[in-house]
């Protein structure tokens, strides 16, 4: 079974129905018990980056996503559950993150100017940056539906899986481990997402 | 690259996607729910889906059919209408919606659009524009809404001969004396994370955007904009893009009635070298 964490924020839905439409059993929760007893474990998110801590501390939800991630079963953070990955964002002043992952995120900022918009937002596609699990051989580049203002800045190159470019070359996926995460929305990608998320699925 | 959009939309009505002339003369187009999973199957790249009479009749949107249309596409769903409260929005992001279109209740109160930013993020607040060109011969309409004061400026228009448009609500229905073009980038100001422009005088007719509006209100901003009103042809989905600078076309009625297909005119503005995922 597949937990989608519950912590009051995000298109829990979305990324439900995602996961039924390939057939994965997949269930929204907030119980630490049902993540531990997980195969794998969703971090899903939209939303303010302080909020989204903020939550997830009020459910008491620090602890079981932290042990979700070092037990080592197969972990997926979408958009914001990327970025809560690492250990701070200047989001609203500098707000601390979960810190599993040592870098920090950090905003897209243009000259003024510049006709590229901030969120980025819409379909863009990803270079895969390594061999990868999750991702087809055949197609280098899939487009992907993106919305966010802020990206991450890994220390730790080697993790990063893909990158696109938007105005600079950003990183948008993450895979060290057993962590696979993305700033772009599976569950919003079509084909290419219901793919990806199906291959997730079968990480079990 | 980042891909330029193409977004059908649904045009609710007592649980029906309709479609008019000017926001009039409604004809009906179909079932919401298997529309919309056509439009999951031909590609589109996001969906809108607008309940066009809630705000008018002073009701809410039809949660089930949001939710319903939800449940069988996999991409961005925009839903709007009569979306009055933060409980207006959070239903709707609980019942699918990606990103909530707030017309009527921003312009009655701009401080509304703030607190929904800061409560769900400027990524779901879509700021809906409908917006008509100032006929010079006419007297203007006074402004309409109780906070003129805080923001007279906004009530100024450009002297003539530059074009000026003013922004209506209530599905087009009321003038409200404020200048589109200065109304979009106050919304931004305010967390707007997108812009929908509607150009009255070109809706449902298939002469085009109106470009000049399209280009103005895009320059204006920093955020994206979403051009809707006019598309009749595929020249004028790529018109939208490249002259009227917009980031994504929406149209309804050459989509519903199978005049145009998503596919095809993918293909065409592809080939036309905007950036587009096919």
């Amino acid at each position: 079974m597949i937990a989608i964490i519950d912590y009051g924020m995000g298109n829990l839905r979305s990324v439900h129905k995602a996961f039924e439409a390939v057939g994965a059993d997949a269930r929204v929760t907030r119980d630490p018990k049902t993540i531990a007893d997980a195969s794998s474990v969703v971090l899903p998110g939209v939303g303010a980056f302080k909020d989204c801590m903020a939550n997830l501390d009020a459910y008491g939800l620090i602890d079981p996503v932290r042990k979700a991630i070092q037990s080592g079963k197969p972990f997926l953070g979408i958009c914001l559950g990327l970025q809560l990955l690492f250990e701070q964002s200047v989001e609203f002043g500098t707000v601390p993150g979960l810190g599993v992952l040592p870098g920090k995120v950090i905003r897209f900022d243009f000259e003024d100017g510049s006709d590229l918009k901030v969120p980025h937002m819409g379909w863009n596609t990803v270079n895969v940056k390594k061999d990868s699990v999750l991702f087809d051989a055949t197609d280098p580049h899939p487009y992907f539906y993106f919305v966010h203002s802020y990206f991450v800045q890994p220390d730790n190159p080697s993790a990063v899986v893909t990158t696109t470019e938007y105005g600079r070359e950003f990183v948008s996926g993450i895979e060290h481990e057993n962590i696979h995460a993305f700033q772009f929305h599976p569950e919003k990608s079509q084909r290419a997402g219901l793919k990806l998320l199906e291959k997730f699925a079968r990480l079990n | 690259m980042l891909a330029k959009r193409i977004i059908p939309c649904l045009d609710v009505k007592d649980g029906r996607v309709v479609k008019g002339v000017q926001f009039v003369n409604l004809r009906d187009a179909g079932d919401p729910v298997e529309i919309a999973a056509a439009y999951e199957k031909e590609g589109a790249d996001e969906l809108t889906f607008l309940d066009i009479t809630a705000s008018h009749e002073k009701r809410g949107i039809i949660l089930d059919v949001v939710q319903r249309t939800a449940e069988n596409v996999f991409m961005p769903l925009t839903v709007g209408g009569g979306v009055r409260t933060l409980d207006d929005i959070r239903n709707l992001l609980k019942a699918g919606a990606d990103k909530v279109a707030i017309n009527t209740a921003a312009v009655h109160n701009p401080e509304f659009v703030k607190q929904a930013a800061e409560k769900f993020g400027s990524q779901c607040i879509v700021v809906a524009i409908d917006a008509k060109q100032v006929n010079r011969n006419q007297p203007p309409n006074p402004p309409a809404v109780e906070w003129k004061h805080q923001h007279p400026t906004l009530f100024v228009m450009p002297e003539p001969p530059e074009p000026a448009w003013e922004v209506y609500t209530h599905g087009g229905r009321n003038p409200m004396g404020i200048n589109a073009v200065l109304w979009a980038r106050l919304m931004e100001s305010y967390g707007a994370g997108e812009i929908l422009l509607t150009s009255m005088d070109r809706d449902g007719t298939k002469t085009g955007y109106d470009l000049p509006l399209n280009r103005t209100v895009a320059e204006a901003i920093t955020i994206p904009l979403v051009a809707s009103g006019g598309a009749g042809t595929l020249e004028h989905l790529y018109a939208g893009i490249a002259e009227g600078k917009a980031d994504a076309v929406l149209a309804a009625s050459i989509f519903h009635f199978k005049e145009l297909t998503i596919p095809e005119s993918k293909r065409y503005l592809k080939q036309r070298g905007v950036p587009i995922r096919i």
